[in-house]
């Protein structure tokens, strides 16, 4: 009995001992805190807004409640931040928020010039058309002479100039501000052609009294990856984020959802599941999180295919596809590193 | 001569006719609309045009408002029960369900809706203590509430414990019993530098301890709600009435300042008045929001909404002491040689002569400046501070009412014509109350 008492102290105290090695700052800081600083846009429909309760839904809220999740193992421990296109970076730089889910293209001039770390890919999107089905157009190809309506002061107005560019056509820039105003503009007939994010035009176009009388172009002149990101400096933290990602894209790839993961963690005869579960290994602590953390993100959240399907999918009334989105296995481009 | 009399006679009336009316075309309504309406026929013209334009305006906007619909969840279920009740591709109507579900969001943010009585309360403390200060006829008791309405008002939107609004009013208490019980002993000037020394010593290091101490040995509090959750209309009206209480004495100073023949003091304000109104406020919002993060050691949590106050505060009183300062200039070179010949010292010619005409005659640029001010609020959408307009766009962005556009807009900008169009009848009634000319 003693004995048992003894060696239970001495693990503890390991265990403690390899949490400190760990630890990050930010971190730290967050646990004295209490709750998470998560950056979110201002509203996009599908991946942040909030409820008339107040409370904050969509896809990249998903992603700030799965890392409360980890560390704190409560998903409401988060306070958003609303951030402008304008506010965000300096938001994430001077430490107002601890981390960015806000639809943000990994770029090279962020990841490197900004001095912050994308810690991986939870959307891939791209930019595309618009235009309503009278004009008879069927390709991206045949808009030469077209009016556009651009958001002002985002990387689609440099797409959509380049593409214009290097195919000889030309166009005529209607700018206009918000999402909402390019709607009303698109609608009133301003414009030809509305261009922006793939999946904000599947969600401005649901909202269309006739959807069928528009239709999205099959061109997409862009990349745009979309994901979380964090400050340079602290890796440790940089380490959680990316991986609380992972669990939630490998998750549905070993086929764990919140229905079954409190069964799962119980043990399983695959090991990769019961690593990432935390019935094999000390995977949690390396992190300086519980042992049960990811238990608590797939239990929270769901795994990636749920929160996709909360959201944005065929279910909901924006109705995207999976397309570039689903796993790797299903032809898509997800792909999680292994958790060994 | 009886005949003779009765025949001149017959044609002299006996008795007075009854009055009749006057012609029907010079009477009522008629003769009104004859002179200001179809006055000729250029104006017939014009008013039949005119007609026909409200008409047709109100044709088009009065059955959309009107037939607008009331319950529903989203904007698809809106247009379902529209097509039920005018039918597939009938009239267009305004989806007003949206206000329905949301306009607790648009009038109070994320503030806690069991606590809404909170901000509406200190929307009543706030008119009782302004009301003694802007009617004559209000009940001079009222005043005692005045001084006090700030630490209420802070107290019951904030929350928290009561002792923190209650060690700053304290410091307020010391510097006016340094001053009074100094006074004889120091001198008027030491007495004042003292004043304003010992309470900013005493904010800076006593009250914070003094308030934690208190309120662990006595906690008296309500619910602490953190700025992050205001939001809407709400907000506007803080950082609005804020900075419009703040900037009214900040902008005489400065425009005395100006005036003023003291070398530092004259360009200290000349400097402050033309950088402050030479940059947009936008770019101020900015400087508060993403600048001050950078220059501020890191950690530091100095409240957004506080810095925007401060910078909102900053901007107005420029443009109000420009205001006054068109005030002071009006009023002619004898008024100042007057209070000069009657022995008054400086501050009692500026308080009994001088600035009771200047501000009179400024009255109107005030108000103005005070309705920009408090238009100018919604500029912190850029900043993401979710005041109405930045509301307005988080609830589009939710997948049930994404797409709904004017019934938002019509809404907030009813919310701020009342209160612009309150702002405007209140100096007219001040302006006509402070005349004195004869006519």
């Amino acid at each position: 009995m003693k004995k048992s008492v003894f060696y239970g102290t001495l693990v503890a105290a390991g265990l403690a001992g390899g949490a400190a090695l760990a630890q990050s700052a930010t971190l730290s800081e967050v646990q004295s805190r209490g709750h998470l600083n998560c950056g979110v846009t201002t509203g996009l429909v599908g991946f942040a807004a909030p409820n008339a309760s107040g409370e904050w839904e969509g896809f990249d809220v998903g992603v700030c409640r799965a890392v409360a999740a980890a560390v704190f193992g409560d998903a409401t421990a988060v306070e958003f931040v609303p951030t402008t296109g304008q506010t965000r970076f300096t938001a994430l730089a001077s430490g107002e928020v601890d981390m960015l889910a806000r639809n943000t293209t990994w770029t090279f001039s962020r990841d490197v010039d900004l001095a912050f770390e994308f810690v991986g890919i939870n959307y891939y999107d791209g930019q595309g058309f618009m235009v309503p089905r009278a004009l008879g157009v069927s390709s991206a190809m045949e808009l030469d002479g077209a009016t556009v309506c651009i958001q002002t002061g985002t990387t689609t107005e440099l797409n959509l100039a380049d593409f214009f560019a290097s195919n000889n056509m030309s166009y005529e820039p209607v700018p206009i501000e918000t999402n909402a105003e390019a709607q009303q503009q698109f609608l009133a007939g301003a414009c030809d052609v509305y261009t922006t994010d793939a999946s904000g035009l599947a969600a401005t176009r649901a909202t269309f009294e006739d959807p069928s009388a528009y239709v999205v172009l099959p061109e997409i002149i862009s990349k745009e990856p979309l994901g979380p990101l964090v400050r340079h400096g602290d890796n440790e933290w940089g380490d959680i984020v990316r991986w609380t990602l992972n669990v939630l894209i490998a998750a549905e790839e070993l086929g764990i959802t919140s229905a079954n993961v409190m069964e799962l963690a119980q043990g399983t005869d695959n090991p990769e599941i019961n690593r990432m579960l935390g019935t094999e290994g000390e995977y949690g602590p390396m992190l300086g999180l519980s042992q049960d953390w990811a238990v608590n993100v797939i239990a929270a959240v769901g795994n990636y295919g749920e929160l996709f399907e909360q959201n944005i999918g065929e279910a909901t009334p924006i109705g995207l596809s999976r397309g570039l989105n689903a796993q790797w296995t299903d032809g898509g481009l997800l792909y999680s590193p292994p958790f060994r | 001569m009886s005949e003779t009399h009765s025949h001149s006679a017959s044609y002299v009336r006996r008795e007075m006719l009854p009055q009749q009316d006057p012609p029907a075309l010079q009477t009522g309504a008629v003769k009104w609309l004859r002179e200001n309406l179809f006055s000729g026929w250029l104006n017939t013209i014009l008013t039949i045009l005119s007609i026909f334009v409200v008409y047709w305006v109100l044709a088009h906007i009065l059955p959309w408002m009107l037939g607008g619909i009331w319950t529903a969840d989203s904007l698809t279920e809106c247009r379902e029960i529209r097509d039920q009740l005018y039918g597939e591709g009938g009239r267009e109507v305004a989806c007003w369900a949206v206000l329905v579900d949301r306009w607790h969001q648009l009038l109070f943010g994320f503030y806690p809706d069991d606590s809404y009585w909170r901000p509406i309360l200190s929307l009543i403390v706030f008119g009782a203590a302004v009301a003694p200060v802007l009617y004559e006829s209000v009940s001079r008791k009222l005043l005692l509430l005045t001084p006090l309405a700030p630490f209420i008002i802070f107290w019951l939107l904030w929350g928290g414990t009561i002792w923190g609004p209650l060690a700053v009013l304290a410091g307020f208490v010391l510097g006016w019993a340094v001053f009074r019980f100094g006074e004889p002993v120091i001198g008027s000037l030491g007495a004042t530098l003292a004043a304003i020394l010992v309470p900013i010593l005493y904010w800076l290091f006593a009250a914070g301890p003094i308030a934690s101490g208190l309120s662990s040995a006595l906690p008296i509090g309500i619910e602490s709600v953190p700025s992050d959750d205001f939001g809407g209309f709400m907000l506007a009206l803080v950082i609005g009435i804020a900075g419009i209480v703040l900037s009214l004495p900040l902008g005489i100073v400065l425009a005395l300042g100006r005036q003023s023949d003291l070398f530092i003091v004259n360009k200290f304000s000349v400097i402050f008045i033309e950088v402050i109104r030479g940059v947009p406020l936008i770019v101020w919002l900015f400087t508060a929001s993403l600048l001050l993060n950078y220059f501020l050691p890191p950690g530091t949590n100095f409240d957004l909404m506080l810095r925007v106050i401060i910078m909102v505060t900053l901007f107005s009183s420029a443009y109000i002491a420009e205001v006054v300062r068109g005030g002071l200039a009006a009023l002619p070179r004898g008024q100042y040689e007057g209070a000069d010949s009657l022995g008054l010292d400086y501050w009692q010619s500026m308080r009994l002569v001088i600035l009771p005409q200047a501000l009179k005659i400024s009255i109107p640029g005030i108000v103005s400046t005070f309705i920009g001010l408090f238009k100018d609020t919604t500029l912190v959408v850029f900043i993401g501070l979710l005041d109405p307009i930045g509301f307005s766009n988080s609830i589009r962005a939710s997948t049930d009412w994404n797409g709904v556009y004017w019934e938002l807009f019509i809404f907030i900008g009813l919310c701020f014509f009342i209160c612009c169009f309150s702002m405007s009848r209140y100096s007219q009634f001040l302006e006509r109350k402070l005349r004195t000319d004869h006519r």
